[in-house]
C-alpha cells in the first residue's frame, strides 16, 4: 500500500493514530488536578511538537543518512519564517502560499550553501555550515533590515497591502492566518468529565502536514537515493573508487533537508506570523542536532520522539519552580523536604538548560543510538533469547564510520 | 596612514584572544585528536576565575565608626575588606587593585585541574568516536560548564577593572614620533597583546625546547611509533590538554577587564575560534596563531567608516566571508600540515 511494505504501513498509521489523537494522549491529567501541568495537549504546545518534529526528519535525512553533521540548519528555518511572513504581509493570509514559497526559498538558500559546503566534509563541512549560518543571522541582524526589520522581527501591520486579501480585518485589526476561512487560532473545546481537551485547526494542519512529511521521508529512506545516501556514510572514498560521483546525492540530500526545515519555518510563522533572527542563531541549530541525535540518529521514528520529549521537557521543566517542589515533596519531614528541594532546584525552572546538557551528554555518551536504542535494548532484556537477532536494520543502526575519518 | 595603524592596533587585542583560544583547540586537535567545542566555555570559566578572585579579596566586614555619622544621622557602617586589615590598607589596597593579574596565579592551577579532570573523566572515552560524536559531547559540556557559572554568579556581566596603574588611555601615536593625539590606545589592551605574545612564546618554547615538547611533538606527528618506544604518551597528552586549558583559562582571565564577564562570553568566542583554526589550518600551531591576529585585524578594519559605507554590514560576516574563500580555495588552511583531518 502506498508503495511502502507492510511493517512501514503500520509504522505510518501509527504516527498517524498519535499526531491526530495527541489533544486526547497528551491529556491525561483530569483539569484543575495537581498533576495537571504535566498535561501537554495544549495547541502552542502542541504545535511546537509537530513543527519541530518535520525539522528534525527532515534533519535527519542529511545526519542519520549521509553522516554529514550540518550545524546551519536554523538559518533554512529562519529563512522559511521570513518568506512565509512576507507572503502574509504582500498576498494574503492564507497559509498555503505562504507555506510553498517558505518551502522554495529555503530550497534555493540550502541549494547555494550546499553546493558550496559539500566541497569539503567532515568537520569543515560543519564549520562551513555554521559560518554560513552565523553569517545569515549577522546580515539579518544588521543590513537586511528592511527585509527582516532586525531586532525587532518581522510583524504584520495594517498597512500591508494583502493583495488577494484585506489589509484589516473585519473588526479593523490585523487579520489572522487561515486556510480558505478556517482560522489557524480556533480552538474547539471539548469537556468530557473533569478533562477539557483541545482540538486546534492549526495543530490539524501541522500534524496533517507532520504525517505527510514522514510518509515522504519514509519513501526516501526505502529508495535507492536511500540507500545511495547511506553508501556515502559507511565509507565515500569507496563510492568513489566504484566511478560514482557522491556529490550530486549529498547535494540532493541537503537540499530535502533545507526544504523541510523552510516548511517547519513556514509552518512556525503560519501559527504565530512573526520571524525574528534569533530563529537562525546556531544555538537553534546545535537544538535540532540534539532533537534527532536524542531520538536516534539514521532512524525514521526517533527524531520525531526527540523533538517531542525535549519540547515537552523544556516546557514542563521551565515552569516547575520552589513552591511547584515544595508541594511535591511535603509529605517528608521539613529538613529532608528543604535538603531535596536544594537539590534539584539546580536542574528545574530557569536551570532547565543544565538538565539539558547532562542528557546531551548522558546520551552521547552512554546511548548513541538515542532513545530508539534505548527502546530496543528495554525490548531485548523482556523478550526471550529464543528469537534470533534480525535486527531491522532501521531501527538498530550499526555504528557506522564517519565519513571523514 | 595612522588610521591604518589605528586600527590595526585596535584588532590585536581581540586577535590575542582568538590566538590564544585557537592555540589551545590546535594543540587539543593535535595531540589528542579531539574536537572540543567545550574550549569556548574554558575561555569563559579563566574569566570566571579574575572574577572569584576579585570577590575574594573584596570580601569585607562592617564595623561601626561611632566618630562618624551618615546622612540620617546614624553612626556610618563602614565596609572594610577582610586582607586590608589583614595586611593594612595599604598593600591590601594593592592586593584588591591588582586583583586581575593576581588571578593568574589562581587561574593556572585551577584551569590545569580543570583540564585534567574534564580529559580523563569524559574526554578520554572519544578518542575512537567519530568526530561527530565528540563536537556533540563537547557542546553537551559547555552547556553544562555555562549553567553551573550562570547558577553561581547569576546571568549578568561582572564587571572587573583593570588595576589603577592600567586605566585610560596613552598617546601611541607621540610614543613613535607621530602627532600627539593621532593614536589613543587603552593601556589595558597593549597589557593584554604583550602577555598574549608571552603565553604564545612560552608555549612555542615549551615544546621546542623541553624533552617533554619534543615528546609531544613527536606524538602529534606519529602517536603509534611513540608508543611503540615505550613512552606512555596518554599522560603526556592529558597534560598538554591541561596546559591547553589553562592557555584559554588565561585568556579569559586576562580579558576580563576588556569584556565583563557573562555567562556566554564563551560560546560567543568558540564560533569565532573554530574559524580561526580552520582558516590557520587544523592542527597547525604557527597557522592558528597566525589566522587569529589576521581575523582580529580584518575585522578591526572592517568596522571603519570608510569600509562599512563601501560595503554595509561586512563588519559583521568579514570573518566568515574570509574563513569560506580560504576553505574553497586553500583546503588544508593557511599552514594545514597534509594529511590531517582530509577527506
Amino acid at each position: 500500500m502506498l508503495g511502502l511494505e507492510k511493517k512501514d504501513v503500520t509504522l505510518l498509521a501509527v504516527v498517524a493514530l498519535l499526531a491526530f489523537a495527541a489533544p486526547f494522549i497528551l491529556n491525561p491529567f483530569p483539569e484543575g488536578s495537581e498533576m495537571a501541568q504535566f498535561n501537554a495537549g495544549y495547541p502552542d504546545l502542541m504545535q511546537r511538537f509537530v513543527i519541530f518534529g518535520i525539522f528534525a526528519i527532515g534533519y535527519n535525512i542529511l545526519f542519520g543518512l549521509t553522516g554529514y553533521l550540518s550545524f546551519g540548519h536554523a538559518a533554512f528555518l529562519g529563512v522559511g519564517s521570513y518568506s512565509a511572513v512576507w507572503m502574509f504581509k504582500l498576498l494574503s493570509m492564507n497559509v498555503i502560499p505562504a507555506i510553498i514559497l517558505s518551502i522554495i526559498v529555503a530550497g534555493l538558500f540550502s541549494l547555494v550553501i550546499g553546493f558550496v559546503s559539500l566541497r569539503r566534509s567532515g568537520i569543515y563541512f560543519s564549520i562551513l555550515t555554521l559560518a554560513f549560518a552565523q553569517m545569515s543571522f549577522n546580515l539579518a541582524y544588521s543590513v537586511l533590515t528592511p527585509i527582516t526589520n532586525g531586532e525587532t522581527g518581522l510583524q504584520l501591520t495594517l498597512n500591508d497591502p494583502r493583495i488577494l486579501g484585506a489589509s484589516t480585518g473585519a473588526d479593523g485589526s490585523i487579520p489572522v492566518t487561515s486556510l480558505f476561512g478556517i482560522e489557524m487560532r480556533s480552538t474547539y473545546e471539548m469537556h468530557a468529565g473533569a478533562w477539557l481537551f483541545q482540538f486546534n485547526a492549526g495543530y490539524y494542519v501541522c500534524a496533517i502536514i507532520l504525517v505527510a512529511a514522514f510518509y515522504l521521508a519514509m519513501r526516501i529512506f526505502r529508495s535507492p537515493f536511500g540507500l545511495m545516501l547511506r553508501a556515502v556514510k559507511t565509507n565515500q572514498t569507496r563510492l568513489n573508487y566504484t566511478g560514482l560521483n557522491a556529490r550530486p546525492y549529498t547535494l540532493a540530500a541537503f537540499v530535502i533537508s533545507g526544504m523541510y526545515a523552510g516548511l517547519a519555518g513556514g509552518l512556525m510563522a503560519s501559527m504565530d506570523p512573526l520571524a525574528g533572527a534569533d530563529r537562525m542563531q546556531w544555538t537553534a541549530s546545535g537544538e535540532v542536532v540534539l532533537m534527532t541525535i536524542l531520538g536516534g540518529t539514521g532512524t525514521l521514528l526517533g527524531p520525531v520522539l526527540g523533538a517531542g520529549f525535549i519540547k515537552y521537557f523544556e516546557n514542563i521543566f521551565s515552569k516547575i519552580n520552589d513552591n511547584v517542589l515544595h508541594g511535591w515533596f511535603a509529605a517528608l519531614p521539613d529538613g529532608l523536604e528543604d535538603t531535596l528541594v536544594f537539590i534539584v532546584h539546580p536542574f528545574v525552572g530557569k536551570g532547565w538548560n543544565m538538565t539539558l546538557g547532562l542528557m546531551f551528554m548522558a546520551v552521547v555518551i552512554f546511548l548513541p543510538g538515542g532513545l530508539m536504542e534505548g527502546g530496543q535494548r528495554l525490548a531485548k532484556l523482556f523478550r526471550k533469547k529464543d528469537k534470533p537477532s534480525g535486527d531491522d536494520s532501521e531501527h538498530h543502526p550499526k555504528q557506522a564510520p564517519h565519513v571523514a575519518e | 596612514m595612522d588610521a591604518i595603524l589605528l586600527q590595526t592596533l585596535n584588532g590585536l587585542d581581540k586577535g590575542s584572544a582568538y590566538a590564544l583560544i585557537a592555540l589551545g583547540l590546535t594543540l587539543i586537535f593535535g595531540t589528542l585528536g579531539v574536537v572540543n567545542f567545550a574550549h569556548g566555555a574554558l575561555f569563559m570559566l579563566g574569566a570566571f576565575c579574575a572574577v572569584t578572585v576579585s570577590k575574594l579579596l573584596t570580601l569585607s566586614f562592617e564595623t561601626v565608626d561611632p566618630t562618624r555619622v551618615d546622612f540620617l544621622g546614624n553612626p556610618l557602617k563602614v565596609k572594610t575588606a577582610y586582607v586590608e586589615s589583614w595586611f593594612g590598607p595599604e598593600f591590601g589596597g594593592a592586593l584588591i587593585d591588582w586583583a586581575v593579574p593576581l588571578s593568574i596565579l589562581f587561574a593556572i592551577p585551577v584551569m590545569i585541574g580543570i583540564g585534567y579532570v574534564v580529559e580523563r573523566g569524559l574526554i578520554k572515552h572519544f578518542y575512537k568516536r567519530p568526530h561527530a560524536d565528540q563536537i556533540l559531547v563537547t557542546f553537551g559540556l559547555a552547556i553544562v560548564l555555562q549553567e553551573v557559572v550562570k547558577y553561581f554568579f547569576g546571568a549578568n556581566p561582572i564587571p572587573t577593572p583593570a588595576p589603577d596603574a592600567f586605566k585610560g588611555s596613552f598617546d601611541f601615536g607621540a610614543l613613535i614620533g607621530m602627532e600627539a593625539n593621532a593614536i589613543i590606545y587603552p593601556y589595558w589592551r597593549m597589557v593584554y597583546f604583550f602577555f598574549a605574545a608571552v603565553i604564545i612564546g612560552a608555549v612555542f618554547a615549551f615544546l621546542q625546547f623541553t624533552t617533554f615538547g619534543m615528546v609531544v611533538r613527536a606524538g602529534m606527528a606519529d602517536r603509534e611509533t611513540v608508543g611503540l618506544l615505550g613512552i606512555n604518551i596518554d599522560k603526556k597528552f592529558t597534560i598538554m590538554f591541561g596546559i591547553a586549558a589553562a592557555v584559554a583559562g588565561l585568556a579569559g582571565a586576562m580579558y576580563a577587564p576588556i569584556n565583563s564577564p557573562n555567562y556566554h562570553m564563551g560560546m560567543d568566542f568558540l564560533v569565532l575560534s573554530f574559524v580561526v583554526v580552520v582558516v590557520g589550518g587544523m592542527g597547525s600551531l604557527p597557522g592558528a596563531v597566525l589566522a587569529g591576529f589576521m581575523l582580529g585585524i580584518l575585522e578591526s578594519f572592517a568596522s571603519m567608516n570608510a569600509i562599512k559605507s563601501l560595503l554595509p554590514g561586512i563588519d559583521q560576516i568579514i570573518i566568515y566571508v574570509v574563513a569560506i574563500i580560504i576553505l574553497l580555495t586553500r583546503p588544508r588552511g593557511l599552514m594545514g600540515r597534509k594529511g590531517v583531518m582530509e577527506d
